[in-house]
């Protein structure tokens, strides 16, 4: 089950790259999304019985963070093909083979037992995303494209040398290989504390600049600006959602190890810190696309900050990560059509959408309600009990900035958004043929519709698998798995 | 040979590579600094295992011939020779890189070394070399000598592995080589991209996109 899901995905991305009609390699993203969802809903019914020394396989965390990632991309899937057939001039070949490669490597990752596999599998992630950036073939997404390899493989690399830290402070310890999460985290004490501080400090840093947060976002900006807004969706859920995951499995052993305290600071300090700087980049931010990517980089702020925050927060920071995948979809697909429209993506030009493309134009404004914590999306509920996780913590200071800043970005993004929708036509603005159909507005609305149920009804098996993800990241193994953990070994030193 | 000695060549080679301001010879340092890399594990006297043989192979193969004959090709299609007017002075990045590796040793030096490898220079060494790339990386115009950067930073990565290649499976040292070609391989396209789109590879011309 575990190979399948990584495996169904590259074949289809070697099958991809054989098929000659650029129809029938569309239609087989939604295929292939829908299969991969298929088989994710009968491999959860096993995610609490995974074998202690397996290399791959689903735990709770692993299996809610793909579950998130599986329904974004079927999201994202059933745009593809009218996406597509509307950029009937571009060559769809490489861009589907990435896609669809990113949904495997996505899942590897999910499922890696080892910090050594899931680094590979998200630094390949990054490689085979490149070229989705690079989608237009322009000099402006060359730029993008130039910029996001260069420091996602810098990130990557120190992520790397975290691992790395990780791996001497267990040997150190005496812990030796294989040095499964399962493993670590039940040796947590044996490992050397300045090496783990060390790898905590350098896998923050490196991930951190794989998911955006500030000052390591540069990159971002210039990326989901320049993609298409479907490739955009798709980053600002999915390769960031690997990365978070990719720091959790790190922060879950460094709590283990009783260290806590200093990593829960970090993420607090980088959370605060990201949210403050998307909202200052987002005050008059005259193109839209870009503007969603600071939305991005303020919502990594906030899924460290509930980590960091502990308890009430940390559990609704995992459930932040569905609620932004969801809506951060019909954002970034909403501009991509309104952007499809005029031409365009910067305020002068593009203003009174809701009348040119009225469902589009809706949609844009009801994600971005959502995305700002209008009950009763999905993102209000995992804000406020983040909020309210922080003031009853004992963390009054950072819970009142993070109401502050919630606040402020409100009103920055509700400047370019209320523009763009309702503001008075500009005399400059060009008319394409583009025009909204089902096939490019129906999977908004579906994902719209997900963020609303997501916000008033949570069902049983989802909070059950998402109480056991949040104690994986409070660095507890699962109580099967104690059970099954061979007795602990001689030390010696 | 002593391990220490082919370290302290390895960094002799990084304050050879910000002082230059020719391309050909950033990357004969890269040329250098893998032959060096490949041979550091058996002056350690591990060259009894067979998987430790085998990385020292691919690593003077990837690293010493096959990367640098990528840069190399790269090179002849842009006719680009020098690294002209870098974000920092060749003066001040020697001194910078001087500095660096000072730290290191101070830092290296707060950190607990299991018994047996207290006397080896690795970990400074790792991360002056990964501090070098850094400022390669960070410093310089030119899209090659970027990639240079890169390379250097990932070499510090490695020295620093070296202290695990005993322990570590060989799924995770392939997994770095593996990932280190295909890196520069996907970033060799893109430059190859950046030359047809504006003639250089001077990445001042990607500078469009701001706020």
């Amino acid at each position: 089950m575990a190979l399948l899901l990584i495996l169904l995905p590259l074949v289809a991305a070697l099958a991809a790259f054989l098929v000659p009609s650029s129809t029938m390699r569309a239609r087989m993203l939604p295929v292939v999304g829908s299969l991969h969802l298929a088989v994710l809903m009968v491999a959860l019914r096993h995610w609490g019985t995974l074998p202690v020394n397996a290399w791959l396989g689903l735990d709770a965390l692993g299996a809610w963070v793909l579950l998130v990632i599986s329904v974004l991309f079927c999201i994202c899937a059933f745009y593809a093909p009218s996406y597509l057939a509307l950029r009937a001039d571009r060559d769809s070949r490489i861009f589907c083979v990435s896609l669809l490669s990113f949904l495997g490597l996505a899942s590897l990752l999910a499922q890696a037992r080892h910090p050594g596999i899931a680094w590979v599998a998200m630094e390949t992630t990054t490689l085979v995303t490149a070229p989705l950036i690079y989608f237009n073939h322009n000099r402006r997404s060359l730029e993008a494209t130039w910029k996001y390899l260069l420091i996602g493989s810098v990130g990557i690399a120190l992520a790397l040398l975290g691992t790395l830290f990780l791996a001497y402070a267990a040997h150190f310890g005496g812990v030796e290989e294989p040095l499964h999460y399962t493993r670590l985290m039940s040796n947590a004490e044996l490992l050397s504390r300045p090496w783990l501080r060390a790898a905590f400090v350098l896998s923050l840093v490196g991930y951190g600049t794989k998911m955006g947060l500030a000052p390591l976002h540069t990159w971002k900006p210039d990326a989901y600006g320049e993609t298409p807004g479907i490739v955009g969706a798709l980053l600002a859920g999915g390769v960031t959602s690997c990365a978070f995951l990719a720091l959790l499995r790190i922060y879950g052993i460094v709590v283990a190890a009783g260290e806590g305290r200093f990593a829960q600071e970090l993420l607090v300090g980088f959370g605060v810190l990201s949210m403050a700087w998307a909202m200052v980049f987002m005050v008059r931010q005259m193109d839209f696309k870009r503007m969603l990517a600071y939305s991005s980089v303020e919502h990594m702020g906030i899924l460290v900050f509930g980590i960091g925050i502990g308890g009430l927060a940390a559990k609704f920071a995992l459930f932040h990560l569905a609620a932004n995948a969801l809506v951060k979809s019909v954002l970034f697909l909403s501009a991509g059509n309104i952007h499809r429209s005029y031409a365009s993506k910067t305020l002068p030009h593009v203003t009174g959408a809701i009348r040119r493309t009225p469902v589009s134009g809706w949609l844009f404004l009801l994600g971005f309600l959502a995305i700002t914590g209008l009950p009763p999306f999905a993102p209000f509920i995992s804000e406020f009990n983040i909020a309210a996780g922080a003031l009853t913590g004992g963390h009054a200071l950072a819970g009142t900035a993070f109401l502050v800043l919630l606040a402020g970005i409100f009103i920055a993004m509700s400047e370019t958004v209320l523009k763009v929708v309702f503001g008075t036509p500009s005399p400059q603005r060009v008319r394409t043929h583009y025009s909204d159909t089902v096939a490019t507005t129906a999977p908004l609305i579906v994902a719209l519709c997900l963020a609303g149920l997501l916000g008033v009804w949570f069902p049983k098996p989802m909070q059950t698998l998402l109480e056991h993800a949040v104690s994986t990241v409070d660095g507890k193994v699962h109580p099967r798995q104690v059970r099954l953990l061979p007795a602990p070994e001689a030390q010696h030193d | 040979m002593s391990p220490n000695l082919l370290i302290a060549l390895t960094l002799l080679s990084n304050f050879t590579l910000v002082a230059t301001s020719r391309v050909n010879k950033a990357i004969q340092v890269v040329v250098i600094q893998g032959i060096l890399l490949g041979l550091i594990p058996l002056a350690m006297g591990l060259g009894k295992h067979l998987h430790i043989l085998l990385i020292v192979v691919a690593a003077i193969v990837v690293k010493g011939w096959f990367i640098p004959f990528l840069l190399r090709r790269a090179l002849r299609e842009v006719h680009i020779h020098r690294e002209v007017d870098p974000y920092i002075g060749y003066t001040v990045s020697l001194m910078l890189c001087a500095l660096g590796t000072g730290l290191s040793l101070i830092l290296a030096h707060m950190l607990p070394l299991k018994a047996g490898t207290k006397d080896i220079l690795l970990v400074p060494a790792a991360l002056a070399t990964l501090f070098t790339g850094f400022l390669v990386l960070v410093s310089r115009r030119k899209a090659l000598t970027q990639v240079v950067g890169y390379l250097v930073l990932e070499n510090g990565i490695y020295l620093f592995g070296l202290l695990l290649v005993e322990e570590m499976p060989m799924l995770v040292e392939t997994g770095i080589l593996l990932d280190l070609f295909v890196g520069v391989f996907v970033m060799g396209i893109v430059i190859n991209h950046i030359r047809t789109a504006f003639d250089s590879t001077d990445t001042r011309h990607l500078a469009e996109l701001k706020d």
